[in-house]
């Protein structure tokens, strides 16, 4: 398994209409996109649901490939969530029965639609995380939380400890590889036995990595002060977040389309 | 004004005494050092001769367990002019991954301008004269991790160019490079120094490098043994291997000329001094 081939968090750089979009615009959107997707129920409604994605993503000129690769690590929840309920669903039109298992027509359909729901509420959120950079998006999670302040929720400081996690995952996920390579020169063995065996064989490879990043952290907060950093008091932003006409229009839309599936799902579409 | 922008008095450094131990660990003895506006210094050392203590104490990322440090006249230990400390003198470091904060270059040249609330428009451009300083304004919009390490610590300096210090602290900042990013590196380095005026001390263990210098300053154990321009400090060729530390190649064959009576000066750091000199006792 190549590490590098986990693209989760990671931004691609770009200017289309969606990276220009206000990262809090985006947020919201895809909230109201994933309680669609939880409302939606039908043909129809799933329909539409995948045809604001297919959209979404043509417009973001992110290459489907990239979010296709990125869906490979939850495989196994999306089989497993299938196969739960592809057996486990009630219904009355059986199709097949064998031992104490039977298939039922609702439970195909309900693990299709289970199997559609979480494969596009990942890909939604990607596409989130695809076009806005992680700085904007803490930003935007930041503003948004800000009320929060008044209740002494530590908001700057969640957004920084967010932020700086991002920034490190293509850095861990590298040292990673490196340490396997590392390991595996010496004869370690990740990819045999059974579990308890595989999972014995990864503390020769958690416990550098843990060390290193323990250190990193060390070094990444002394070069943090020197940069005269101090928490959230009086810091101003490169960027500053601007509602734009099409921000409005984004989230006029997405409002539209989450009660419009409610509604639809409602009347039994 | 005083005409130097760092200047420690009998400073002294110890760790505390791990478990087990007696005595504290002392890492710097009483160093005196001043460091003027403008120059080129650096502090030469092998591994746990203090330099890098010393170099954490240029910004009071560590305080002193004796001793004064002055960074334009403000005494290091005050907490009030922390932050007017931090600014003046900036620091970089060995790993340039683990001091970048930001997932796109120029937000991570803007973190230090956003600490100290400088308006947007002028954090703009600071950090397009910042990357341009490093001459990394073509990657502004790129992503830290897919650039190499040279450019990831020309990113780093452009960090702290941000703040606009008058002081630049580099510690060992070419140690994890390839021979390529090293020279980029160095040729940043001396470009802020001569075209705009910025002082930078290096802290390194590459004689080719120290040599560069305008003044150099070699450290053992916690003390400093020599310290002028390079040319006169190399020339104590016995003195520095007594302290483990070799002299860069020139001068090394130089001197092992010297050694077998042959008449040669010993202040030839380049290699085109260095033939010089061989020219010069072929045909005298």
């Amino acid at each position: 398994m190549a590490l590098k081939d986990i693209t989760l968090g990671q931004y691609f750089p770009g200017n289309s209409f969606i990276h220009r979009l206000d990262p809090r615009t985006k947020l919201l959107a895809v909230i109201l996109y994933i309680v669609a997707l939880f409302l939606a129920k039908s043909f129809v409604t799933y329909g539409m649901m995948l045809a604001v994605l297919v959209i979404s993503i043509a417009v973001s000129k992110v290459p489907p490939k990239s979010i296709l690769r990125g869906m490979k690590p939850i495989l196994f929840i999306v089989v497993f969530t299938a196969v739960l309920n592809l057996f486990y669903t009630p219904g009355e039109h059986v199709l097949a029965q064998f031992w104490i298992f039977t298939i039922t027509l609702e439970g195909v359909l309900q693990a299709f639609f289970m199997v559609f729901r979480i494969m596009m509420l990942i890909a939604g959120t990607f596409l989130l995380t695809y076009t806005t950079s992680p700085i904007l998006l803490t930003d935007g999670l930041e503003s948004l939380l800000n009320p929060l302040k008044a209740l002494k929720v530590p908001v700057h400081e969640l957004a920084m400890i967010m932020s700086i996690a991002l920034r490190f995952i293509p850095t861990l996920i590298e040292e990673t590889d490196k340490i396997m390579s590392a390991q595996r020169a010496r004869g370690a063995d990740f990819e045999s036995g059974n579990l308890m065996q595989r999972a014995k064989a990864l503390i020769p490879l958690l416990v550098p990595l843990f060390i290193s990043a323990f250190r990193r952290a060390d070094e990444l907060a002394t070069a943090m002060e020197c940069r005269c950093y101090h928490g959230g008091q009086g810091r101003t932003r490169l960027r500053q977040l601007k509602y734009q006409g099409a921000d409005y229009a984004v989230l006029i839309g997405f409002l539209v389309l989450t009660v419009g599936v409610g509604v639809l799902g409602h009347f039994g579409f | 004004m005083n005409q130097s922008i760092i200047q420690t008095q009998q400073l002294q450094f110890s760790y505390p005494a791990n478990e087990g131990e007696n005595a504290p660990k002392t890492v710097l003895n009483g160093v005196d050092l001043s460091i003027e506006r403008g120059s080129f210094t650096a502090v030469l050392g092998h591994n746990g001769s203090g330099k890098s203590t010393l170099a954490k104490h240029m910004n009071a990322i560590l305080l002193p367990s004796g001793g004064k440090v002055y960074v334009d006249g403000m005494d290091t230990v005050r907490e009030e002019t922390l932050l007017q400390i931090r600014k003046t003198v900036g620091m970089v470091f060995q790993n340039p991954d683990n001091q970048i904060v930001a997932n796109v270059v120029e937000e991570d040249v803007a973190f230090a301008p956003e600490n100290l609330g400088v308006p947007p428009e002028e954090i703009r451009r600071r950090v397009d004269d910042a990357l341009k300083a490093v001459n990394m304004y073509q990657y502004r919009e790129h992503a830290p991790h897919l650039l190499s390490g040279g450019q990831k610590q020309r990113i780093a300096i452009a960090g702290v160019i941000a703040m606009q210090p008058e002081c630049i602290v580099l510690d060992e900042p070419t140690a994890m490079l390839d021979p390529i990013g090293r020279a980029d590196v160095l040729r940043t380095i001396k470009t802020l120094n001569r075209e705009r005026g910025v002082t930078v001390v290096l802290i390194t263990h590459h004689m080719d490098e120290a040599a560069q210098a305008d003044r150099l300053v070699v450290m053992t154990q916690g003390k400093i043994i020599a310290d002028g321009p390079p040319k006169q400090v190399f020339q104590d060729v016995e003195g520095l291997k007594a302290v483990g530390l070799t002299v860069p190649h020139t001068v090394e064959l130089l001197w092992q000329l010297r050694q077998e009576g042959l008449d040669v000066p010993l202040d030839a750091l380049s290699d085109e001094e260095c033939a010089q000199a061989l020219f010069h006792l072929m045909h005298p």
